[in-house]
């Protein structure tokens, strides 16, 4: 006990300093970190490296179809309208991280400061808290969302609203449970004979101990927002036309993947990838939030 | 009510509210530690020895409920304004938990939680904070505390954590310090150096509290003993006295049932016939008189007010003799 190794004798910057040190020294994580960052920088640089925009149809193809190729400049090959995949996968890559970082960032504050809230104060104040989540839960997701449309518009804008006004509900009750667990924990009673107040002890006692819990939910998040966005778009309620998404692109490669398996082997390439690096950051950021990982 | 009173409690009682009906943990309990006193709370346990401090410090269990007066330096504690004991609270009265495992934060660093309380409240600077942090674990003796304050709870041992959980309450120089069975959890030497560390501290001026069930730890720092048996004190006493000559029939077992250096080998320690009363049960009379060995008719029919002499008291029919009690 009590030895200072050296990955605990770092400086005492605070959790998530010391969180920091610690997932550098992971290297799973930090190759997942890697990965993701290049596939950002891809999505970003791809549409705009590409000769051919997304929605300009290559007509002096024959099939329209045609598989990767370094001499036409298709070169993930091209969709069954002669559009350039290469360009389209990472304009799709764009939007499908765009929804599921920011889907997953809303579900994430919204469920984590209800949940703590409900469960640290616990009695009648959790009761109407969760009931209010239970209602929530109960309506139909799907004419949420169709009566949001109709109002407001389709708009790549209300997806993350609707995402992430649906995903907080059970972030909320994972950590609802969490916290209800800490609440009776002796350190929790000792913050409170300190006379912290309620929203101190939520913020610094009750919500670091269960970032764990919440990052690998997060982390498993973002795959089911993913798929969530591509069946909205698949609905004609996410995404339209020209624009696109990984989901989406999947979808219409999967119908192909018998005369043009390319179409379906970029985008899952990509969602592949990007899922995995997105496991292995989240489990590397669970343990670096748990200082006992040393 | 003396002006040198620190803590006074009044006809405290705490109830549960249970499935099977309310629990009584507490009934009707009064006293009072005075300024740079030590007085030790001991009784077995579910005698409600940590629940009269929980309950005067507001910090029940959701379903527990606290009635009657707890004043800290002449101010209401329970009263329906909080303020007053939110403000008492981390500052000028600090609180010592038994299991040093479970009351330190996992997640932060022990000079982070040291310094959380004084700059929640705007006492100190963040400079001042590292210097007091480093005063303090000093104080209790921490090896290395330039080390310590970096580390998290679980790189210490429990006797360090146990000590920095002290270290901790000592921050913003409290007048009063409640410690609930601290050493209980902790293995006999360790328990030799935290009994140090609290006696240093009750050097500077401080009033201390202690909940336990072991004699003698009570014989080593305390200046005066409550006995507490089904939630009631039977017995208040100067230590020095108390341990010359129990008056209560229960104190006096309890001091008989502790082994002593001068008892020969292979003699039985002797031990308390029966069991004491469930939580819940409610007889007219002593609660102690089925197991009292001098119970009289009176004791089963009617329950002994507590009654003073001198510095000490008693809750009995018929007290021992040699404790200045007329029967």
């Amino acid at each position: 006990m009590a030895g200072s190794t050296p990955a605990s004798a770092t400086t005492d910057g605070g959790l998530w300093a010391d969180a920091r040190h610690r997932l550098r020294s992971n290297r799973a994580a930090v190759g997942a970190a890697a990965l993701i960052v290049l596939l950002l920088a891809a999505a970003l640089l791809g549409p705009v490296v590409s000769p051919y925009a997304l929605d300009h149809v290559d007509w002096n193809l024959s099939p329209l179809a045609s598989p990767p190729s370094l001499a036409n400049g298709h070169w993930f090959g091209t969709d069954s309208n002669g559009r350039d995949l290469f360009a389209r996968v990472w304009a799709g890559t764009q939007v499908s991280l765009l929804v599921a970082l920011l889907a997953t960032a809303v579900s994430v504050v919204i469920g984590v400061a209800w949940g703590a809230t409900a469960g640290y104060l616990g009695g009648r104040v959790d009761g109407w808290m969760m009931r209010v989540v239970d209602v929530l839960y109960a309506l139909p997701y799907m004419f949420f969302v169709i009566i949001l449309t109709v109002v407001f518009g389709r708009s790549l804008w209300l997806i993350f609203l609707a995402i992430g006004a649906v995903g907080w509900l059970t972030m909320a009750r994972i950590v609802r449970g969490q916290a209800l667990a800490l609440r009776s924990r002796e350190f929790v009673t000792a913050a409170v004979t300190l006379g912290l107040p309620a929203h101190r002890i939520i913020a610094r006692h009750i919500v670091p101990n269960v970032l764990g819990t919440v990052i690998v939910y997060a982390t498993l998040t973002v795959p089911q927002v993913i798929l969530f966005e591509s069946f909205l778009s698949f609905l004609g309620l996410g995404v339209q036309e020209p624009y696109t998404s990984l989901g989406r692109l999947v979808a219409e490669g999967a119908a192909e993947m018998e005369t043009a398996p390319w179409q379906l082997l970029a985008p899952s390439a990509v969602l592949a990838l990007l899922l995995l690096a997105l496991n292995f950051l989240g489990d590397g950021l669970r343990d670096a939030l748990d200082p006992r990982q040393g | 009510m003396s002006h040198d009173t620190l803590l006074a409690v009044r006809n405290l009682s705490v109830e549960f509210a249970t499935p099977r009906g309310v629990v009584r943990a507490v009934r009707d309990v009064s006293l009072e530690v005075r300024r740079g006193e030590c007085l030790a709370v001991v009784g077995e346990s579910g005698s409600g020895k940590s629940q009269l401090f929980l309950g005067s410090l507001g910090l029940l269990a959701s379903r527990g409920r606290a009635h009657g007066s707890v004043t800290f330096d002449g101010r209401e504690l329970l009263g329906p304004d909080p303020t007053a004991l939110r403000e008492a609270l981390g500052t000028r009265l600090g609180v010592v938990f038994q299991d040093p495992m479970n009351s330190l934060t996992p997640h932060l660093t022990i000079g982070r939680q040291l310094a959380e309380v004084a700059l929640d409240r705007g006492l100190l600077g963040a400079q001042e904070a590292r210097t007091r942090c480093l005063e303090v674990l000093r104080a209790v003796r921490m090896p290395e505390p330039e080390a310590r304050v970096r580390q998290y709870p679980h790189e210490l041992s429990g006797g360090q954590r146990q000590r920095a959980a002290i270290a901790m309450a000592l921050m913003t120089r409290p007048e009063l310090i409640v410690a609930d069975e601290p050493t209980t959890a902790l293995d006999v030497t360790v328990q030799a150096q935290v009994i140090d560390v609290l006696r240093e501290a009750r050097g500077r001026g401080l009033a201390l509290v202690l909940i336990t069930h072991d004699l003698g730890v009570v014989a080593e720092i305390a200046d005066r003993v409550a006995v507490m048996y089904a939630g009631r004190i039977v017995e208040q006493a100067p230590v020095r006295e108390f341990f010359a000559a129990p008056a209560h029939p229960y104190a006096a077992a309890l001091l008989a049932s502790v082994p002593r250096l001068d008892t020969p080998p292979g003699e039985r320690l002797a031990g308390i016939e029966g069991q004491p009363p469930e939580p819940g049960e409610e007889r007219p009379g002593c609660a102690f008189a089925p197991r009292c060995a001098a119970a009289l008719e009176t004791c089963r029919q009617t329950r002994p007010q507590l009654r003073a002499t001198g510095s000490r008291s008693v809750a009995c029919h018929a007290p021992l003799a040699g404790a200045g009690f007329a029967p």
